[in-house]
């Protein structure tokens, strides 16, 4: 007999902590989260010296813990599939990723946006050209041979959004619309890291060109997270036109870029 | 108050995101083609008005301030919610497409930079040329 309580006992009871945290899932992501970005900034001053940002090495702590998650679990939603961390689905899905990105456009001036509107819009149209072109090329070299195949893949090289609505527009293999949406993800998970360390190099510090990196990009959790990265203020131009994108290039794709690829095959 | 804040950019989120539904099912897209972007105007503008007819007073802004300061951890959910483990099993094929499509598009940027500043001219670089 012991006055200790039985610890054992509480965590895995029905009344425990483990579900007292997963019933309070969204606050438990928010600590969470918190949590993950105390541990890189200290990581970025310590280590980087502030030279790599504090954002940067969260994003790619939550892109690894992602990987971990999506081991574990087998699920889609990385490391939201845990039960116990099920709120960062909830707190970095679309709805609230939506909000705080319209919520950045507060205050920044309309005249920055119509001053670039045109080099936007070319951004964008030229953004999901090169890619179904890129993404066909390589369906190519690896031996699709049909339009349909050649085309979803291009169309996955857009977005992971516009590869399966058009794989599915244009009856495409199963095996073909899973392979446009790895292609996608890639490209997504590829902006958010490259972004920072490219900046520089590419003059990826004004708003005009965000504007522009935004539509070429497309992908815009990539585009989030990249300009989140690299400068904060850059957001609103480069989610701006990312928006636009998949939208677009779910119009384009099965329409008018799979008649021109007709031509081709 | 805060809260007039906050709804001022749930307002502008919703109707962007309703006139981005109409514009995909007139278009027979079935996605929403720019609702956030769309918002995102329709929240400049209205700041702006309501900025110049001095309606906007700080507790106001801080409810839309809020939201805009909590988009770098937002990110993170985001980045942690990715389905990274199908990036990394889609083999060569995706590998290939993704990295090429991405150094690419980056290649890109400048060049677009550079023609816009001198009245935007498409014609000096079609998609095609792109290797």
């Amino acid at each position: 007999m012991s006055c200790l309580p039985d610890w054992q006992a509480m965590l895995l009871s029905k009344h425990s902590l483990v579900v007292l945290l997963e019933k309070n899932s969204l606050i438990t992501a928010l600590f969470m989260v918190g949590a993950i970005l105390w541990v890189s900034s200290f990581l970025s001053r310590k280590l980087t010296r502030g030279r790599i940002h504090a954002s940067a090495i969260a994003i790619f702590m939550g892109l690894a813990l992602a990987y971990l998650g999506g081991m574990m679990t087998g699920g889609e939603k990385g490391l939201a599939d845990v039960p116990l961390l099920a709120g960062i689905g909830l707190l970095g899905g679309s709805m609230f990723r939506d909000l705080a990105i319209v919520a950045t456009a507060f205050g920044v001036r309309l005249q920055e946006f119509i001053a670039t509107g045109l080099s936007g819009i070319i951004a964008l149209t030229l953004g999901i050209f090169v890619s179904f072109l890129i993404g066909g090329l390589v369906a190519y070299a690896f031996g699709y041979r049909d339009a349909e195949s050649i085309t979803t893949i291009g169309a996955g090289a857009a977005t992971y959004i516009v590869g399966p609505v058009t794989g599915t527009a244009l009856n495409a293999s199963s095996e073909v619309i899973a392979l446009s949406v790895a292609a996608g993800l890639v490209k997504s998970i590829l902006v958010m890291i490259l972004t920072p360390f490219v900046a520089s190099r590419i003059g990826l510090d004004n708003p005009r060109s965000a504007l522009i990196f935004g539509g070429l990009m497309g992908t815009t959790s990539g585009v989030a997270a990249g300009l989140a990265a690299t400068d904060e203020r850059l957001v609103p131009y480069g989610a701006m036109t990312a928006t636009f994108y998949t939208g677009l290039g779910c119009l384009l794709g099965p329409s008018l870029i799979f008649m021109i690829v007709k031509l081709f095959t | 108050m805060v809260i007039y804040g906050t709804a001022l950019l749930a307002f502008c989120m919703l109707v962007g995101l309703v006139i981005g539904q109409l514009l995909g099912i007139t278009l027979g897209v079935g996605k929403n083609v720019g609702g956030v972007g769309i918002a995102m105007l329709l929240l400049i503008v209205l700041s702006d008005w309501l900025r110049r007819r001095d309606r906007l007073p700080v507790p106001t802004q801080q409810g839309v301030l809020f939201w805009s300061s909590i988009y770098i951890p937002i990110v993170v959910a985001m980045a942690a919610s990715q389905n990274v483990v199908k990036a990394a099993s889609g083999g060569w094929l995706a590998l290939v497409a993704g990295v090429a499509t991405v150094l690419a598009c980056l290649a890109l940027v400048p060049v677009l930079s550079r023609i816009g500043s001198n009245a935007a001219d498409p014609t000096d670089s079609p998609p095609g040329d792109k290797p």
